[in-house]
């Protein structure tokens, strides 16, 4: 079991260096960054200067060595629009997306699981046609669209919740039910059909067969099997709610690393984006190496290799 | 079995199979037996002739203005005409602009996942199939691309080229054959191993053929089940990118920019906002439909099962 965590905990050092080069290079796309931030005014003698003193003057390479180098010690440059470490920046707004990430897959959890397993135990019923209908159309439904029709119909007309904000508890409920709704409509769907693939299998039959109560059976033997793929396409949906919550955090102002990231995208505080990249790829990452270990705590069959 | 129907001489037996169906009659049959696939088929058509006979059956221009029009609400009718789905803050017809917004949703989902297809598919064929440090070496480039959420991924490339329809269509199709890669490699592991492949190898082809002959069209129904799942991702991509202004700019009409419009607005003018997001939940379902339709279909050993 060591030997697999180490190894794992390996290839999680590699993809994030390979997240590393692809975020110094997408950031190197639009050609020459000094020219980009730049004022017209500027002589080419100024813009030299600039090059030079943020280094850009030098091969990519080095200054990629550079960049990662200091990246490593946790300096990942300043925010020429806050003026602070874009390390701070970055963190200062981290918590409160995983505030909302986690009320979000908390809703998303409590309502998919039971609607999945009702909908495979009751297969071909209406009941399961109405769930998995409601499974896709929360599927399909842009999520940023929910948000702004909860906006319409509980700000502007009920006046009970807060349109925009984190200043009260009550403002994390609408943003959270908007990414809840489209985590619950993923969830769902896998939990039915994993549920659908466990109930076929010979010792669910031997359970029912010696005579185990109907509930018992489902809880105990069914469920517990099915959570092994949840539990995977869970760690997935997780990059689909990070990706989400930047949509939706701009909708409902609420100050997370996503509407950091559009912010600071469109006035082009480079070193905020890419210290926002790499985070958010850290924290997927790491979570999907979480999930592997609880995987082995679920399943003893899994073999490390 | 009846002893008589041995007695039947060839001639009539073929006499007594049903004629020979033409291939889109037998797809067409095959659908009718599923509503999902009937839906979805359905949505789908309804908006791809809309986005090519959109002008023709449009009741107003989508870009003209209606002064006394403005922040009129669906239902309204005036001496210039009438207005079923209301009016936006320059008096423009919601409906016609989600008539016009249907072309950008179709052309980005087509074209984007027409790229980003061919390149996954021949990304997976190579890895799958060449293997060793290579396929390791690929894959690993798939898992770092695949920690950074697609739709960050896009905003944060947008933001850094520029915006525009054109672009944003390259960029999509540049960065969605992510999701291509790792499954289409773990298709050709799988067929790489087939007894008909090792057969072909017995038989003298070459490695060239192998792959392009025997491999490459077993993995087809995987990536075409994919590129359904892709055309929805990929519109709504388009649509969160305009609406945050990351994406296609005015004067192109989307759905995305019309959200955008709406959320100006949402204090007054409910519609701007609720129906171009019921347009693109509509769509995107019968993508959905169709693409879950296409995987029973493609794919028998799961017909049924999910």
């Amino acid at each position: 079991m060591r030997g697999f965590l180490i190894s794992r905990l390996i290839q999680l050092v590699v993809t994030m260096f390979i997240v590393s080069v692809v975020v110094f290079l997408i950031l190197r796309l639009s050609g020459d960054p000094v020219m980009v931030v730049a004022p017209d005014f500027f002589s080419q003698e100024q813009i030299d200067q600039m090059r030079k003193f943020w280094g850009f003057d030098r091969p990519l390479g080095e200054q990629y060595i550079t960049f990662i180098t200091k990246a490593i010690s946790g300096d990942f440059g300043t925010s020429y629009l806050k003026k602070l470490p874009a390390m701070e920046v970055v963190l200062n707004r981290l918590g409160n997306t995983w505030i909302l990430a986690a009320a979000s897959a908390a809703i998303g959890i409590t309502v998919a699981v039971p609607l999945g397993v009702l909908s495979a135990l009751k297969r071909n019923s209406l009941l399961d046609l109405i769930i998995t209908s409601m499974s896709s159309l929360g599927t399909a439904m842009p999520s940023f669209w929910l948000g702004l029709m909860l906006i319409i119909i509980f700000s502007v007309h009920l006046r009970i919740l807060p349109a925009f904000g984190a200043h009260e508890p009550k403002a994390l409920i609408m943003p959270s039910i908007t990414l809840g709704v489209g985590m619950a409509a993923r969830l769902s769907r896998m939990t039915r059909s994993a549920m659908l693939e466990v109930l076929n299998q010979d010792y669910v039959r031997t359970a029912h067969s010696k005579g185990l109560m109907h509930n018992t059976v489902v809880m105990r033997h069914a469920l517990r099997n099915a959570l092994i793929p949840i539990v995977t396409v869970f760690g997935l949906q997780l990059g689909w709610l990070l990706g989400g919550s930047v949509v939706v955090e701009s909708v409902f102002s609420w100050p997370g690393l996503g509407r950091l990231m559009i912010e600071s995208i469109s006035v082009r505080d480079n070193t905020v984006v890419q210290a926002g990249l790499l985070w958010i790829a850290l924290s997927f990452i790491l979570i999907n190496y979480a999930i592997d270990v609880i995987y082995i705590i679920l399943d003893p069959r899994i073999k490390f290799q | 079995m009846d002893t008589q129907s041995s007695h039947l001489s060839k001639a009539e037996a073929i006499a007594e199979m049903p004629a020979p169906r033409s291939l889109p009659f037998r797809v067409l049959s095959i659908l009718a037996q599923s509503p999902v696939g009937v839906a979805g088929s359905l949505i789908v058509t309804v908006v791809v002739v809309l986005a090519f006979i959109g002008p023709v059956i449009s009741p107003h221009d989508p870009q003209g203005r209606n002064i006394r029009g403005r922040f009129q609400p669906p239902g309204y009718a005036d001496s210039v005409g009438s207005y079923i789905l209301g009016n936006d803050q320059l008096g423009r017809d919601i409906l016609s602009r989600i008539i016009a917004g249907s072309r950008v949703s179709v052309l980005v989902g087509v074209v984007s996942v027409l790229i980003s297809g061919t390149i996954g598919v021949i990304y997976g064929l190579i890895s799958g199939f060449v293997g060793g440090i290579v396929d390791n070496v690929l894959m690993r480039i798939v898992d770092g691309l695949l920690a950074i959420p697609f739709i960050i991924l896009v905003i944060a490339i947008s933001g850094v080229v520029g915006a525009g329809l054109s672009t944003l269509i390259l960029i999509l199709g540049f960065t969605g054959w992510i999701t291509y890669a790792r499954v289409i490699r773990g298709e050709v592991l799988k067929v790489r191993e087939m007894e008909y492949v090792i057969a072909a190898y017995a038989l003298g082809q070459s490695r060239r053929k192998v792959m392009l002959i025997h491999i490459l069209p077993n993995v087809v129904s995987s990536a075409i089940v994919l590129a359904a799942v892709q055309v929805g991702v990929t519109i709504l991509a388009e649509s969160s990118l305009s609406f945050l202004g990351l994406g296609v700019k005015p004067p192109t009409v989307t759905w995305g920019l019309m959200l955008s419009d709406g959320r100006q607005y949402i204090n007054s003018a409910w519609w701007m906002t609720a129906f171009p997001g019921i347009a693109i939940t509509i769509t995107v379902l019968g993508v959905v439909f169709l693409g879950d339709w296409l995987r029973d279909f493609l794919d028998p050993n799961v017909r049924g099962r999910a």
